[in-house]
């Protein structure tokens, strides 16, 4: 059932490459423009597949994109302190989870919905970026850190620039651990049924805690990596950017009432969303085009998995 | 109905059945889950088109080709999860779908008539003889069975004719059973044909004047009511005789496992009892009276406000992954809404609380998982395509085999069941009380004998499967006794409160 889910989602992601790759010619799927579209969705990837988990666990996070700016600021902060630069991703990334604690400790604690609570400190945590970087951009010392998402042309990576591998190695870690740990089985009881999870034992309030941290993390390092392409900490950066990531999940396949979900889905789902970018301003169509091809893809997504759930019920 | 096909895929739910129902007559459709009920019901409603097979409705040629078409027609199903909208008023819900609207102008932009309406649902509910329900207030704040009598009088509001009731009383208290009957005596004078579904053999032969039997999609016989007796309905039912539906061994009582002590869940009184190995021991209770409120209290799903429970050498009150890990797992009543995760696969839902896999439990191995799974659907009989089948597509009976299995594989020592075989079919029920008396007597593979505390509000069955039986009653929990001391009439007494003299004292 779960495999013939994401059989779905990639037969999505093929359909769309072939009609772009029909449209555009050969050079569509030329090494370079395919490493141009690995290296733009490198940023949406890491943050989906936090949400993947949380989605998966019947949540949500409205406030990814607040993260990812507040830890581009942190990351030029630090590097601007003369920090070294692993310990400024380090320090942008705990910052992240440290938003994600927030958000889970909240939703737990006062027993609010999470798309409240993650709406509030969505704004919360914007403002804080704000404050930190003094409403400035501020600019920071060129490191390594920003040939995380340089072409390999340049020469940094192996193959592929070394930020997309971390991102290879990420969805692997979070795909073994939804499908084969404990703490990622409880998420999909709690997500399909809070009660149920509870009843057999599963520490939900822990879990739920648990997994928004996780997803705050990934948030910040999808904010190093953003700093990795700026060269800036930009507190307004990454604006309704959970909107995208929420989307990349959910033509993957997860259900926002929870307990559905995949990995592959969900960077099938990204996938889909930046052949559709990367296609469209190649072929010469305007913004709006692809922004009125993607939002009709999210809903005959969500449209079609609706009516398969139907059909084979 | 006649001749009645409907096959989903492979199966076939209905191989030609026929059903006839004449106005001012009950006639009660009785069968195991999965004997093709619902889908027939489902049919007559317009839910599902028939494969084949023809309808007829007042001698004219009736084909609903969906549920409002039938509504229409005059057919209206009144489902076991009532369908009302908890938030709006008893007459929004009334009026729902069929509200007047004004004339001219005003009506075409939808303005309603509010007046029209509440008379509407007044005129409804008075001729249920119910005057007495207010109109104006949320469904959602009335009681189930004020709620259930707003769903029929919403039916008879559209001019229905026909009524289907599918298992109407099973969020029902003992009295509201009662008035539910004496309602259904007055709508089959008013000339209403009614379908009644239930499970329960005592209120068919009480209520229908007519029964008919499916038993694997096909019909396994009918007849008159009152010339027949139970036992030859169920023995119809089942497709043989019930010698075997309550088992019993013999217990050997043990050691003390579990002890509650003044335990005072929410607004309970203090209630103290000891459950031994070898022995099981029941709660008899009506629906409301806080059976569920002390279980939930005693599994720490809920909170005390003070009285402990102590299992083993593990006292609590404590959370509900501490009592599993000593050894004690509880079913839930609810077993759609908190017993199991619909929307996972069996394997998931039966080892939910015991993962195994590698590096002591912290991977999970999904062929362990369906491994175990296997096992207990072969051992359990349930009727499934295997441990990958999402537990929504079973039918109620094989859920609750699972959501039990959940407890036999985590191998518990106290088994606190809550309901465990309200909703379910015959044969489900049978192997269940089966199940529970080889538990506290020889569990298999050397393993001692377990203790059982099971909460119901079918009395017989609680005097067939338990050693000792404590009465619940607003709130107080009474002395366990012997079984044998009980009868069925002292726990019915006992349990709406007009009991023996000494229960007084106990209350403070």
């Amino acid at each position: 059932m779960r495999r013939f889910q994401d059989a779905g989602v990639l037969a999505g992601l093929a359909i769309v490459a072939i009609l772009f790759g029909l449209l555009i010619g050969p050079q569509f799927f030329s090494a370079a423009n395919l490493e141009l579209m690995a290296r733009q969705t490198a940023i949406v990837c890491v943050a989906a597949l936090g949400m993947t988990m949380v989605i998966v666990a019947g949540g949500i996070d409205l406030s990814v994109g607040s993260v990812i700016a507040l830890s581009t600021v942190v990351t030029a902060q630090l590097l601007r302190a003369d920090s070294w630069p692993l310990v400024a991703a380090a320090g942008a990334i705990g910052a992240g989870a440290a938003c994600g604690l927030m958000n889970g400790v909240l939703i737990t604690g006062l027993r609010v919905v999470p798309f409240i609570i993650t709406l509030g400190t969505m704004l919360l945590v914007r403002g804080a970026a704000k404050g930190l970087a003094d409403e400035r951009r501020l600019e920071a010392p060129l490191t390594w850190l920003n040939s995380m998402l340089r072409t390999v042309r340049d020469g940094s990576g192996v193959l592929l620039p070394w930020g997309i591998w971390v991102v290879i190695l990420l969805a692997v870690l979070v795909a073994i651990t939804l499908q084969f740990t404990r703490f990622g089985r409880h998420l999909f009881a709690i997500g399909s049924n809070e009660r149920t999870a509870r009843l057999c034992g599963v520490r939900v309030e822990r879990r739920k805690i648990a997994v928004y941290t996780i997803a705050g993390a990934f948030a910040g390092l999808a904010g190093v990596m953003e700093f990795s392409r700026l060269s800036v900490g930009d507190p307004t950066v990454a604006i309704g950017a959970e909107l995208g990531v929420i989307a990349a999940v959910i033509i993957g396949g997860g259900s926002l009432s929870g307990g559905k979900g995949t990995v592959v889905g969900t960077i099938a789902g990204a996938g889909i969303m930046t052949l559709i970018q990367i296609g469209c301003s190649q072929h010469g169509l305007p913004n709006w085009v692809q922004e009125i091809v993607t939002g009709t893809i999210i809903v005959f997504a969500v449209a079609l998995d609706h009516f398969r759930s139907r059909v084979s019920r | 109905m006649r001749g009645v096909r409907k096959a989903f895929g492979g199966t076939i739910a209905l191989d030609g059945v026929d059903l006839a129902v004449r106005g001012g007559e009950v006639c009660a459709l009785v069968g195991q889950n999965g004997a093709g009920k619902s889908t027939l019901m489902s049919v007559l409603a317009g839910a599902t088109l028939p494969d084949a097979g023809s309808m007829t409705l007042n001698g004219a040629p009736y084909a609903p080709r969906d549920p409002r078409e039938a509504r229409n027609a005059g057919v209206a199903m009144i489902y076991q999860e009532l369908s009302l909208a908890p938030h709006m008023s008893v007459m929004d819900n009334i009026a729902l779908g069929l509200e007047p609207s004004r004339q001219g102008v005003l009506g075409s932009v939808g303005l309603l008539q509010r007046d029209a309406m509440r008379r509407t649902a007044r005129s409804a509910l008075s001729q249920l003889g119910h005057s007495d329900i207010p109109v104006d207030v949320p469904v959602g704040e009335l009681s189930p069975a004020a709620q259930q009598l707003v769903e029929i009088a919403r039916a008879l509001a559209c001019g229905c004719r026909v009524l289907v009731l599918d298992e109407p009383t099973s969020s029902l208290a003992h009295g509201d059973v009662r008035k539910l009957f004496e309602l259904i005596g007055r709508l089959k004078q008013q000339g209403h044909a009614i379908v009644y579904i239930s499970h329960f053999i005592e209120e068919v032969t009480e209520v229908s004047d007519r029964f008919v039997v499916l038993r694997d999609g096909r019909n396994a016989g009918e007849g008159v009511t009152t010339e027949t007796s139970a036992d030859r309905i169920v023995s119809l039912m089942v497709g043989r005789t019930l010698d075997d539906l309550y088992p019993r061994g013999r217990r050997a009582i043990g050691e003390p496992l579990l002890r509650l002590e003044e335990l005072s869940p929410g607004r309970l009184d203090p209630a103290s009892f000891t459950l031994h190995r070898g022995e099981i021991l029941g709660i008899a209770g009506l629906l409301g009276a806080g059976r569920t409120r002390l279980l939930r209290g005693l599994f720490a799903l809920d909170p005390v406000k003070s009285g402990s429970v102590k299992l083993g050498v593990h006292r609590g009150p404590s959370a509900p992954a501490e009592w599993w890990q000593h050894g004690m797992g509880m079913l839930s009543e609810d077993r759609t809404g908190e017993g199991l995760a619909t929307n996972l696969n069996i394997a998931d839902n039966l080892t939910m609380t015991r993962l195994e896999g590698p590096a002591r439990g912290f991977f999970v191995s999904p062929s362990q998982q369906r491994h175990s799974a296997t096992q207990w659907i072969e051992r359990l009989e349930i009727r499934s395509t295997g441990p990958a089948q999402v537990v929504a597509r079973l039918s109620g009976g094989n859920q609750q085999k699972v959501a039990l299995a959940r407890l036999l594989h985590h191998d518990v020592d106290v088994l606190v069941l809550d309901e465990p075989t309200r909703g379910i079919d015959v044969a489900s029920k049978a192997q269940i009380y089966k199940l529970i008396d080889e538990l506290v007597r020889n569990p298999g593979a050397g393993r001692p004998a377990r203790a059982v505390l099971v909460v119901s509000s079918y009395f017989p069955e609680l005097l067939a499967l338990c050693d000792r039986i404590a009465v619940m009653s607003r709130g107080h929990l009474s002395e366990p006794r012997p079984a044998s001391e009980w009868t069925e009439h002292a726990l019915v007494m006992e349990a709406s409160g007009t009991g023996l003299p000494h229960r007084s004292e106990g209350r403070p």
